[in-house]
């Protein structure tokens, strides 16, 4: 590349501070975090300030030792609340996804097929909420799903219920909530795939007799793979660790994973515990995370 | 579209009558004159005057602020300059390192993101006595950090689908690679460069979590004094400061929508 063909002490500063600068920020506020999480996660609680035990200790004969526990692994382990957090989390975040995309994959097809300029306004109705504010949004479902709530009383009101029903603080409330706040997530993926999609090729297929549902399998589906995936992973790894949605909607008995280790943390004040939370939480989402990472770099190359 | 577009134009209208009316009901019983959500006790304004009373909501909302511009602000040169060394320097050491630190915090739950800078911020404390206290600072740096990923992500979009020829050609007369950027690739990355911007204010100005991990005692943001009183239900004062940020917030996305339409077709003739 012709940037680099130019030497000069001066060049050379400017291009090292380019790289160096975010690098430098990245690695002490993101990267190296993680390892502190890591360490702390083998130590103890303590009553103390900070709440936990050094990873170094002075032996009795004078030397540095080590004073790492598995303890609160093994904890997570036996605790059966951490495994059902766990799963119940993975499964929420799972149904979420694919609710995202079955309401998210025939409106995104539906505005790359609207001719303009209906087709920009659409999207940009589908970008608005996404600027107006998370933890409000999330709130409006508090009036929303309330025993006295629009939703109840609609129901009431046409005789599909006859008494109110429990909504909000139940897991429908939560799973409502994570569709709610990510569906535009999955649309906005869905429809930059689609919208590249050749028209011509469908009519085509069409005209020669395919079945719509073959055409859609056979053409559309595949096409649309890598809008679908970066969707799924856009929606699936924040819902999986998601605190808010659980902490307002969802019931007493809704743990998921985000709301159990902060409540480790600010509730138990046990540091270590919910250090060793997180770190298995972000083991788990190591796969997806790198997956989205790739699909993040492949219209570079 | 040959087939079946009313199932189409349905789910369509479904999904945005799902998106859109939990929003108008809340806005609708911001002027609600009764504190239950079942009566409709008159048109009132009186929420929004309790709202505009309410000190410790204003406070939290000047801070919000406050920490809002300032990491907006830096997320933009940190993320800019991350979105220049992703696409116009090259093969670098640690690169992958560096595309995976930028890709990952679009991603990561907040309550990783959270903890773990606390536990950083607490520890740089113990080593080196700073950050002496936790509140209004801390926070900056944390929105800091997460915003700037979301910075270079379309920073480095545009760059990517720029057309470099007006680099390559001022590069070739002997440009000096600080002043092309300066002059040339920086004029043209600047919509993407305010958008960065804006992204990051309002991702700033919305976390509560992070926040929540990051800040001290006496520094609540506007979203954690919000948390603490829905948490408990429904606020009418709280409907009213929806109401208003929503209305604010749409009229700002619908002008600055409609200023890039009326370009985009005056481009095109």
């Amino acid at each position: 590349m012709s940037i680099i063909a130019n030497p000069g002490n001066r060049d050379r500063l400017w291009r090292s501070s380019v790289i160096a600068l975010p690098y430098l920020w990245l690695g002490l506020f993101f990267l190296a975090p993680f390892a502190i999480v890591f360490k702390i996660s083998l130590a103890e609680p303590l009553i103390a300030q900070p709440p936990f035990s050094p990873l170094w200790g002075i032996a009795e004969d004078g030397t540095r030792k080590l004073l790492a526990t598995l303890d609160n692994y093994l904890f997570l382990l036996e605790d059966k609340l951490y495994w059902v957090s766990y799963l119940k989390s993975i499964k929420i975040a799972l149904i979420s996804t694919l609710l995202c995309l079955l309401l998210g994959f025939p409106m995104a097809y539906a505005i790359a097929r609207t001719p303009q300029p209906w087709r920009n306004l659409l999207l940009l109705l589908v970008i608005l909420p996404f600027w107006t504010s998370f933890l409000l949004r999330v709130y409006a479902w508090i009036i929303m799903l309330g025993k006295e709530g629009l939703i109840n009383n609609g129901l009431l009101g046409i005789g599909i219920i006859n008494e109110p029903i429990s909504l909000l603080y139940t897991d429908v409330a939560v799973y409502i909530g994570i569709v709610y706040t990510y569906l535009p997530f999955m649309i906005l993926p869905l429809y930059t795939t689609l919208e590249k999609l050749d028209l011509d090729l469908h009519d085509a297929a069409a005209d020669l007799g395919g079945k719509p549902l073959h055409v859609f399998r056979d053409i559309t589906l595949p096409m649309a793979m890598p809008g679908i995936i970066a969707g799924s992973l856009l929606v699936f790894i924040p819902a999986l660790g998601e605190f808010v949605i659980p902490a307002l909607l969802g019931g007493l008995d809704s743990l998921m994973i985000g709301r159990t280790l902060y409540d480790e943390f600010f509730m138990n004040r046990d540091w270590p515990l919910a250090s060793a939370v997180a770190t298995i939480l972000l083991f788990i989402l190591i796969l997806p995370i790198m997956l989205f990472q790739r699909l993040q770099q492949e219209p570079q190359q | 579209m040959k087939r079946s577009p009313t199932f189409l134009y349905s789910m369509l209208a479904f999904g945005f009558a799902f998106l859109y009316i939990p929003i108008f009901v809340m806005m609708l019983y911001s002027f609600n004159d009764s504190r239950l959500v079942t009566v409709w006790g008159g048109f009132t304004t009186r929420w929004y005057t309790a709202l505009l009373e309410n000190e410790q909501i204003l406070e939290a909302a000047l801070l919000s602020l406050e920490i809002a511009v300032t990491s907006a602000t830096l997320a933009t040169v940190l993320g800019t300059l991350a979105g220049l060394a992703m696409n116009r320097m090259g093969q670098f050491r640690g690169r992958t390192v560096f595309s995976g630190m930028i890709a990952a915090p679009l991603v990561m739950p907040e309550v990783i993101t959270g903890l773990s800078l606390l536990l950083l911020f607490i520890s740089l404390q113990e080593l080196t006595g700073w950050p002496a206290s936790r509140g209004a600072n801390t926070v900056t740096i944390a929105h800091t950090t997460f915003a700037m990923a979301y910075v270079a992500v379309v920073v480095q979009s545009r760059l990517a689908s720029m057309d470099q020829s007006l680099e390559e050609a001022a590069m070739d007369l002997g440009g000096r690679p600080f002043n092309v950027t300066w002059d040339i690739t920086l004029p043209l990355i600047i919509p993407a460069m305010a958008s960065g911007w804006l992204l990051a204010f309002t991702l700033s100005l919305d976390d509560l979590v992070i926040a929540s991990f990051t800040s001290g005692a006496g520094a609540s943001t506007l979203p954690m004094v919000i948390f603490s009183k829905v948490k408990l239900g429904v606020t009418p004062e709280v409907n009213a400061l929806a109401t208003l940020v929503i209305a604010i917030v749409s009229l700002g996305v619908l002008i600055a929508g409609w200023n890039i339409l009326k370009k985009q077709r005056s481009a095109h003739g």
